[in-house]
């Protein structure tokens, strides 16, 4: 009897233990954080955040702006798809950058933003994100933080290791995630090995205007090109892109994809493919995809269909590509800031594989070569390894770096962040995400000048950690200091869309440069107004232009009469004011598109098919000032066959 | 003849005569409106010939604020514009002529003359003020009343800072206005250093 007593005493006293523990660790993982935690990212009002964050918007195809360390959401760019809000895609003279070669795309898969750099360091000029699904790469200008160019990639297909500048933005790199017949043809898909291909693409941009264009595609195996990043320092010249699906498998490809014990990094000497091509090195082929370029002066874009590209078989540029290869299926390809390093981030593998760029060099000068890929030179694992980080984690993914010596790597199935050392390769700590991060970012990581204060974790599933909104529930970011010896989780923050990757930047960057408004003796939009004077309306057949202007607060005209039933009727409406923050927006009853929002000097233009006879009104749609409410105006729409004359006042009744 | 002889009074006068000439090139008063929607202010400076903003724009926004109550927009020129320029042009050369020819009853002259000028053009530069301020637009859109019933003016102040309902007017004398004011004072020591010198037998 006391032997039971004792042993159930024993038993509850074990349970006890237990259950203490168990809360005792959940207080750690989900409790209140430390006040010190929360002053480290409290930005008082008023006051700026010390970093600008550009967190893609996933399959939102937006990217959106952050402040860090607050977490704050400040704008949603437009870039890919159709913002009804700021009417990209609706009005008349962004219409055009969603042009492709498959006509008019309202959406893309938005992924890798990358800030233009200069001699190695972020410049706070462009961020250039890849639109995956249509593959596209555009340009948004921080001066105006709108996407002013937008280049169409033909004989790409899942545009995913794209898009990373050179450190000096010579170039925006572009590879194609799916091979593809190139070009395209009617043929079984079985046929797939040896017969697909994948493209790499180099397109240049224009150091003043950030224009782009491409200069050449290397032609490559039929494999999957999943990332990419350029060498920098020493390896400046260089692209590094890893691969998977080796097999070239065309079905159940997450059996038939993950078969071989490695894949491979290709290692791209642009340099010396430039150098070939500059001297009238490739073939020019056939080609059709868009070119849509925004104009800041007339407000408008305009898109050209481009008919040929150059292509560059790599075969015929002998040293030009290596394959390294890298165990199991890796994911990130990321260079450290000295450009020594090349971290495979296999994720099907146990281990972090980190080649070394002198030793590949060593390697390729004496010609260690273990064989070849359709007669791209392999070279041997052992030649070019640099290290692997043992055991670090499950499932890794992506690795920024601090500019310290340290790398800091996500894990996917292990939900977490590890920092390591560079060289050493020990793991130094270790924390978690919640949940199952993909990409991380530390400002001025992709350079070789990174800011290494924070790391932000984007986290492809977040369930609870936020008041539930059903099924659907807000994408999740976590920031995390960097600046001691162990990380420090400080923040969760909601995003748009899916936060597929970012790139950040000191503010002081890009805030002095940030533009206030537009001038109004700079607009040269072709149906501008820039004075009240200057306001008309004009038909032309069953075409009713519609010269108009905003200012505090009224419309010029605001009475319009001698629409008819069937006429085009567009809208041309330039704001006056020339103050900071007085944006007017315009919509009439009935549009079929979205209202305007119009900045100070800035002329955009819908379109309104009136459909009933009547008098219809129109109205300011952004609060502009005390007398807003008031900011509206009547469209008078006649019989089609009527004689109402076109007439139109502002202030005074119609004659 | 020449500077190295003249005295020590008529060279303080011929600087007193020239300094006058810093309104050409600095303004003599700046307006500034400050409220919480402008985190930046509102300004205009006013010079001897010119209104101008202090960051691009000030005017036309300052004219978009004030016609709410009516009142008209700041005008591109005003006849004062031309009258200025000739007055101290004349006022400047009148003053090289007794610095160079004339004796120290003169420069008091001079100075005194300076005076009323200046004093009638701050006084017309109020009336100007008061005008802008009170003649408002009888279909204002916002009509503000004094509590004694009065309809409330909005003239900003000739000198200081003042409270004009949100906004807070400031205004002050500019660089412009110290050299003519230093030039009017130089005017009175040269006057005081020839009255001593004439004093001393020599």
């Amino acid at each position: 009897m006391k032997n039971i007593l004792k042993s159930t005493l024993a038993l509850l006293s074990v349970l006890v233990a237990f259950t203490s523990c168990d809360n005792a660790s959940k207080s750690n993982n989900s409790g209140a954080l430390s006040s010190s935690a929360a002053e480290k990212v409290y930005v008082a009002p008023g006051e700026h955040d010390e970093f600008y964050a550009f967190i893609s918007g996933g399959f939102s195809g937006q990217l959106s702006v952050y402040g860090l360390p607050s977490g704050r959401l400040f704008k949603v760019i437009p870039v890919f798809s159709q913002d009804a809000e700021k009417a990209y895609g609706y009005n008349e003279e962004t219409k055009p950058m969603l042009n492709t070669s498959h006509g008019f795309v309202p959406w893309d898969d938005a992924h890798h933003p990358d800030i233009s750099q200069t001699n190695g360091v972020v410049d706070g000029r462009w961020v250039f994100i890849n639109g995956n699904n249509t593959p596209r790469i555009a340009k948004i200008d921080l001066s105006t933080f709108e996407t002013t160019e937008i280049i169409e990639v033909p004989n790409s297909a899942g545009n995913h290791s794209s898009s990373f500048v050179t450190e000096n933005s010579e170039y925006v790199v572009a590879g194609t995630r799916f091979s593809v017949p190139i070009p395209q043809k009617d043929m079984p898909i079985k046929d797939y090995k040896g017969n697909f291909k994948g493209s790499l693409s180099f397109i240049s941009i224009d150091p003043e205007h950030g224009h782009m264009d491409i200069k050449f595609q290397l032609i490559m195996p039929g494999f999957d090109y999943d990332l990419s990043h350029p060498g920098r320092g020493k390896s400046h010249g260089w692209f590094f892109f890893t691969t998977y699906n080796t097999e070239e498998a065309s079905t159940l490809m997450e059996v038939n994809a993950s078969q071989n014990d490695k894949d491979f990094i290709a290692a791209v000497n642009w340099k010396k493919i430039e150098d070939y091509v500059n001297n009238g090195g490739g073939t020019m082929m056939p080609a059709n995809y868009a070119h849509n370029v925004y104009d800041e002066a007339t407000h408008s874009a305009t898109s050209t269909m481009k008919k040929e590209v150059r292509i560059v078989n790599p075969l015929d540029v002998p040293g030009a590509v290596y394959f390294l290869p890298t165990p199991k299926s890796p994911h990130g390809c990321d260079v450290d800031p000295s450009g020594e390093y090349i971290v495979g981030n296999g994720k099907l593998s146990a281990n972090l594989t980190v080649h070394s760029f002198t030793k590949m060099l060593d390697a390729i000068e004496n010609n260690k070569v273990a064989g070849d890929a359709y007669g791209i030179p392999i070279l041997n694992f052992e030649d070019v390894l640099a290290g692997v980080v043992e055991q670090p984690g499950l499932g890794p993914l992506h690795t920024e770096f601090d500019g310290k010596g340290n790398a800091y790597t996500t894990f996917f199935i292990s939900s977490e962040v590890v920092k390591w050392k560079l060289g050493t390769w020990d793991v130094v700590d270790r924390q978690p995400c919640y949940y199952s991060v993909g990409h991380l970012m530390i400002p001025g990581g992709n350079s070789q000048k990174p800011f290494g204060k924070y790391v932000v974790a984007m986290n492809k599933i977040t369930k609870d950690r936020y008041l539930p909104t059903g099924p659907e529930v807000t994408q999740s970011a976590q920031l995390y200091d960097i600046s001691g010896e162990k990380m420090e989780l400080l923040l969760d923050f909601p995003t748009i869309g899916e936060p597929h990757y970012a790139a950040g930047c000191p503010a002081d960057l890009i805030k002095p440069r940030s533009k206030k408004l537009f001038k109004l003796e700079d607009n040269k939009h072709p149906y501008a107004a820039l004075s009240e004077a200057d306001t008309k309306v004009v038909r032309d057949g069953k075409i009713v232009h519609v010269y108009m202007t905003t200012i505090r607060s009224h419309f010029a005209p605001d009475n319009i009469e001698g629409v008819k039933v069937g006429d085009k009727v567009y809208f041309h409406v330039t704001n006056l004011e020339q103050d900071y923050d007085v944006p007017h927006g315009v919509s009439i009853i009935g549009a079929n598109t979205s209202e305007l929002l119009i900045m100070p000097g800035q002329t955009e233009t819908f379109l309104w098919e009136p459909k009933q006879v009547g008098v219809w009104p129109f109205y300011c749609t952004d609060f502009c000032s005390a007398l807003h409410q008031e900011m509206q105006g009547y469209v008078r729409v006649s019989p089609a066959n009527s004689n109402t004359p076109l007439k139109w006042s502002l202030g005074e009744d119609i004659e | 003849m020449g500077i190295i002889k003249m005295k020590r009074s008529n060279i303080i006068m011929l600087i007193a005569a020239l300094l006058p000439l810093g309104l050409f090139f600095f303004p003599l008063w700046k307006i500034t409106l400050e409220a919480p929607q402008y985190p930046t202010p509102l300004g205009m400076y006013i010079h001897i010939n010119d209104f101008s903003d202090v960051h691009p724009h000030d005017i036309k926004n300052i004219n978009l604020m004030n016609h709410y109550v009516g009142m008209k927009y700041i005008p591109e020129a005003i006849p004062e514009f031309k009258i200025f320029p000739i007055g101290i042009i004349i006022t400047t050369l009148i003053g090289l002529i007794i610095a160079f020819k004339g004796n120290y009853k003169w420069f008091l002259f001079w100075f005194i003359l300076m005076i009323l000028l200046s004093s009638a053009g701050l006084y017309d530069f109020y009336l100007w003020e008061h005008d802008y301020g009170h003649d408002l637009d009888p279909k204002a859109i916002m009509k503000f009343t004094n509590p004694d019933g009065s309809v409330m003016g909005f003239q900003p102040p000739l000198f200081g800072s003042k409270d004009i309902l949100n906004f807070r007017a400031h205004s002050y004398p500019m660089l412009g206005a110290f050299f003519l004011g230093f030039g009017i004072a130089a005017s009175f020591i040269a006057y005081l250093f020839g009255k001593k010198h004439n004093k001393i037998p020599s």
